[in-house]
């Protein structure tokens, strides 16, 4: 605390240059790990771990959990949390599946009518998520335990429990395995497109500044003006869109629905996520943190098989990783509030 | 009308609100002049803060009636009162604390870029920053870093971050719920400081607090609150803190010839 009168020191810069503050952001430490592990992996594997086909299977691995946790990062940003997009991907997979075998065909037509089916689904659950919590005033945690089951459990009703391999193989080809140049895979261009988006979405924009604010202080910003339960709702809505984008990008690359195989798709991008420096707590939180925090765990997973450690290992690195982030967090917010 | 024969800028007239079986306000009167201090006192569970939550548009009155500028009123919520030029520094400050300084002053009124990037919700943050420079320089809030989160700000600075955003959008009036409860010695001084500055800026100052020294020295008028009913006017110079308690308490009989 300065008692002097003078306002502000004029020779300060307003702003630092981007650079500095891409370097000095609280997403820096986590992307110097996520560096340190690639060197890592290359100085005790170069042939095999530094090679495009590696870098492609790595990035086409991560790159359905990159779009659910885009949405999912705009969520923990408001000190929420959704832990329904693994079955909201499941349930946009299979009507998206579904609404194609209907329409039938291998047309841009047909393989559009499944997209649009993908995203409306999830963004119905999305808004059935945000009206439940921000008129209903029910905890997140609460309304997406309950939507994570009800929205697997509507899947796997509308296909019996089987799942339905009949997808267009227009869609397995192109945005499932195809690539552009022959080079970069759609799918990964498809991810780091939303992550970009949402990026700056949520660091240009008023809706980006909102999220914050609600995270920081939720009846600050009521009392200050904003429309909390509306943007609540549009958060969640969000984050059930692209729930619903990564069940079709999920579809076309596997082929089918893939029911059972998404049980901790929650949990992981929320580990992504806080891994990536994004608080809990809210108010806190970058997008590109979030690409690093996805990739940790993909770099993780990939490095331990090709120099030949048991691939469990990285499930015990992953949570350690986890844990560490959590408490670097808190020894943040402890010295942030202790003046 | 008031003690000094002025139209006065806010008039609450009766005002009566209860909570359940609570009656906060029994009838309640309150007079705000044109640029000055005036200072709302009272002992606890007086109804000060019920009665500036309903001039704020937080709470809605059950009965009475309020005059802005003479004219009857209605304030149903906070953005009624803004409309006004009514704004209100409240005790919690309502801060976003992992937002920077020049952030929470805009908050919910964000400047956007010109052009079609600001239809598209693009913050003009290089525009918001420099308003806020300046505001805060006018007030001589000061603020080291402007592009750190208010977290990391002193109490101190805090309210004077709160103080600014008020000022910042009030055309009229501030209201301030206790803004010195919280604050150390020098900081207090501080934000006395600032309330002086303010009606120099030509606004209405309503001053809610429990520090009769505080009170006598920044207050121009001082209106004393009992059990949900204004008791006593008192104008600068011939008071004594004497008075006040005894009209706070109902030691005194009622002082101001209504």
């Amino acid at each position: 605390m300065s008692t002097t009168p003078a306002a502000v020191e004029p020779d300060q810069p307003a702003q630092a240059p981007w650079w500095q503050r891409f370097v000095g952001g609280s997403s820096a430490p986590i992307g110097l790990i996520l560096i340190g592990l690639i060197v890592v992996f290359s100085v005790l594997e170069y042939e095999n771990f530094v090679s495009v086909s590696n870098g492609r299977n790595i990035t086409t691995d991560a790159a359905v959990l990159l779009v659910l946790a885009v949405g999912s990062t705009f969520v923990i940003v408001t000190a929420g949390i959704d832990l329904s997009v693994g079955s909201v991907l499941v349930f946009a997979g299979v009507a998206a599946a579904k609404a194609m075998e209907q329409v039938g065909g291998e047309s841009v037509g047909t393989l559009l009518v499944g997209l649009v089916a993908a995203l409306a689904s999830g963004l119905a659950w999305g808004v059935l998520n945000g009206f439940l919590i921000a008129k209903a005033k029910i905890p997140a945690l609460i309304v997406t335990l309950g939507s994570l089951g009800m929205a697997l459990g509507a899947a796997l009703l509308i296909t019996g429990g089987v799942d339905q391999r009949d997808v267009p193989f227009k869609l397995v080809e192109t945005v499932g395995s195809g690539r552009l140049f022959g080079e970069l895979p759609y799918l990964v261009l498809i991810a780091f497109a939303v992550a970009l988006a949402g990026g700056i979405l949520l660091a240009a924009t008023r809706f980006g500044r909102y999220t914050y604010a609600i995270g920081s202080n939720e009846e600050g910003a009521r009392r200050a003006g904003v429309a909390v339960d509306r943007h609540l709702i549009k958060v969640y809505a969000l984050s059930g869109t692209l729930a619903g984008l990564a069940g079709y990008l999920s579809l076309a690359r596997f082929a089918t629905t893939t029911i059972g195989g998404h049980s901790t798709d929650n949990l992981q991008a929320i580990a992504a996520i806080v891994i990536g420096g994004t608080s809990l707590f809210g108010g806190v939180g970058t997008m590109l943190g979030t690409v690093f925090g996805v990739f940790i765990p993909a770099v993780l997973q990939n490095g331990f098989v090709i120099v030949g450690l048991q691939p469990f290992w990285q499930q015990v690195a992953v949570g350690a990783v986890l844990i560490i982030a959590v408490y670097l967090d808190q020894l943040r917010r402890r010295s942030n509030y202790q003046r | 009308m008031s003690a000094s024969g002025r139209t006065p800028l806010l008039e609450a007239r009766s005002i009566v609100k209860s909570f359940g079986k609570v009656q906060a306000l029994r009838g309640a009167d309150f007079t705000v002049l044109p640029n000055e201090v005036v200072a709302l006192v009272g002992d606890n569970g007086a109804g000060k803060s019920t009665l500036v939550k309903t001039l704020a548009g937080v709470h809605q009155a059950d009965g009475g009636e309020i005059l802005f500028e003479g004219r009857p009123v209605t304030i149903a919520s906070p953005l009624d009162a803004r409309a006004l030029g009514i704004e209100t520094v409240y005790q919690d400050l309502a801060l976003a604390a992992e937002l920077d300084p020049a952030s929470n002053l805009f908050l919910g009124r964000e400047i956007l870029r010109a052009g079609p990037l600001g239809r598209l919700g693009f913050l003009d943050k290089r525009a918001m920053r420099r308003q806020s420079d300046e505001a805060f320089e006018r007030l001589s809030v000061a603020i080291q870093d402007v592009g750190a989160p208010v977290a990391t700000m002193s109490g101190g600075q805090r309210q004077g971050i709160a103080v600014s955003r008020a000022v910042m959008w009030a055309s009229k009036v501030v209201f301030m719920d206790e803004p010195t409860a919280a604050l150390g010695v020098v900081q207090t001084r501080n934000v006395l400081d600032l309330i002086g500055r303010v009606k120099g800026q030509g606004l209405s100052v309503v001053l809610i607090s429990h520090n009769m020294p505080e009170v006598l020295e920044v207050a121009d008028r001082v209106e004393v609150l009992r059990l949900g009913e204004r008791v006593a006017q008192f104008e600068r110079g011939d008071v004594s803190m004497e008075d006040i308690v005894g009209a706070m308490t109902g030691a005194l009989q009622r002082k101001d010839g209504t």
